[in-house]
């Protein structure tokens, strides 16, 4: 049993990398299910039914759970004044080398923590690791997404520090994370030019609910079919208000940007 | 599937207020589908059938209601109805948008016996 929220039951796994923990391990995890529950009463208001029945007006957000842990990790992260990210994707777009390469060339202008969510392994946490920030992995196994209350527990074994960044990788999906705010400050949107340009199009919600895109691997655009001034319309149809910046990983062409961006924030 | 979580995010609500209320069953529960939201219907109902067994909405019939979605232009002032969160607005084409309908994701009410 958790002694945080009192969940218990199984669910995600938690692996705390690089780190000493009470045994003295390089890797220590536990497991956490959901058992949260509320205490808000609505006016059960009672009409016939079956003999016996009754009506009860429940009236409550699905994600009310999820919400209402999202908001006490802000308020943490306030708190502390750190700088949450949740950066999303389809799989394969970069989010991982986009980290190596942030984490590697602003060394020393912060602190940098990252979360790692993914379904199966640790290889991008290994990634993340070798670059000397500390990185907590979550596998979601059949999840699809990272919800507040996964981030929440693996920021238990981060101990981050005040004026800290945060980038929380979500799971390789345009879909499903959209609907849970993790209680980052801001969503970054990761597409790639090896994608088509009506990816905004086909998955508005997460363009939607994101403040910044990046589009990167543009030192393929010449091999590839990509209308970059579309793809950039299509995005800001959905969003007129999201900030978009052009990258490539490999050559380090725009990432200057995507640090001021960082910087400003 | 995100509609695995939300289906179990809907369990937990009607087993809380089941369990508040002293209910041995829940006969019929109500919810609130927006047709903004992300959950595809299709894999809801599969996940509904998956997730319910073993709890107290295995035999729950279950109404669903789908809000259409409404949003008023930040530009024109205009309101309409929106299919999509890329749609323009039908009178200036502009894409500033309030969304006042539709992202709706709620259980209403339970019937309890
Ligand atoms: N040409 C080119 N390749 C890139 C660039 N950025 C990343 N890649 C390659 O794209 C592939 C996927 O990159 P990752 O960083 O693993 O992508 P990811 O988004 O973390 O993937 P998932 O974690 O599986 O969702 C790797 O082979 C990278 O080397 C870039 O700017 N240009
Ligand atoms: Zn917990
Ligand atoms: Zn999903
Ligand atoms: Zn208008």
């Amino acid at each position: 049993m958790c002694s945080t929220c009192g969940c218990d039951g199984d669910g995600h796994v938690i692996s705390h990398l690089g780190q000493q923990d009470q045994a003295g391990g390089q890797l220590h995890s536990h497991t956490h299910g959901h058992g949260h529950h509320d205490h808000t009463h609505s006016l059960a208001k009672s009409h016939e039914h079956h003999p016996g029945s009754r009506v009860v007006q429940v009236e409550k957000d699905v994600l009310y759970e999820n919400n209402l842990l999202a908001e006490r990790n802000r308020g943490y992260f306030e708190a502390k004044e750190i700088l949450a990210i949740n950066l999303v994707s389809s799989p394969g777009s970069g989010k991982t080398t986009l980290l190596e390469r942030t984490l590697t060339d602003l060394q020393g202008d912060a602190d940098f923590f990252v979360i790692e969510g993914d379904q199966q392994t640790t290889l991008d946490a290994d990634r993340i690791h070798a670059t000397g920030a500390k990185v907590v992995q979550i596998n979601t196994n059949k999840g699809c997404h990272l919800d507040a209350h996964m981030v929440m527990h693996a920021m238990q074994g981060l101990k981050l520090s005040n004026n800290a960044v945060l980038f929380i990788e979500n799971v390789g999906n345009l879909v499903c994370p959209a609907m849970f705010d993790l209680g980052e400050q801001e969503r970054v949107v990761i597409m790639s030019v090896t994608e088509g340009d009506d990816k905004p199009l086909k998955y508005p919600d997460m363009f939607h609910s994101s403040s910044l895109c990046i589009i990167n691997k543009t030192d393929l655009l010449p091999y590839v079919p990509f209308d970059i001034e579309k793809a950039a319309a299509n995005a800001k149809r959905v969003n007129p208000s999201l900030e978009i910046i052009e990258v490539s990983c490999t050559t380090g062409e725009g990432l200057s940007q995507w640090y001021e961006w960082l910087q400003s924030k | 599937m995100h509609e695995l979580s939300i289906v179990m995010g809907i369990v937990d609500i009607a087993e809380e207020h089941a369990r508040r209320e002293g209910a041995q069953s829940v006969e019929e529960i109500e919810l609130e589908i927006g047709c903004l939201t992300t959950v595809e219907m299709e894999a809801f109902e599969s996940a509904w059938k998956q997730a319910v067994k073993t709890t107290i909405l295995e035999h729950s019939v279950k109404t669903i209601h789908r809000t259409p979605g409404r949003a008023g232009c930040l530009e024109c002032a205009a309101e309409f109805p929106l299919e999509n969160l890329y749609d323009a607005c039908p009178d200036c084409q502009g894409h500033f948008l309030q969304i006042y309908q539709g992202k709706e994701l709620r259980v209403r009410s339970l019937v309890i016996h």
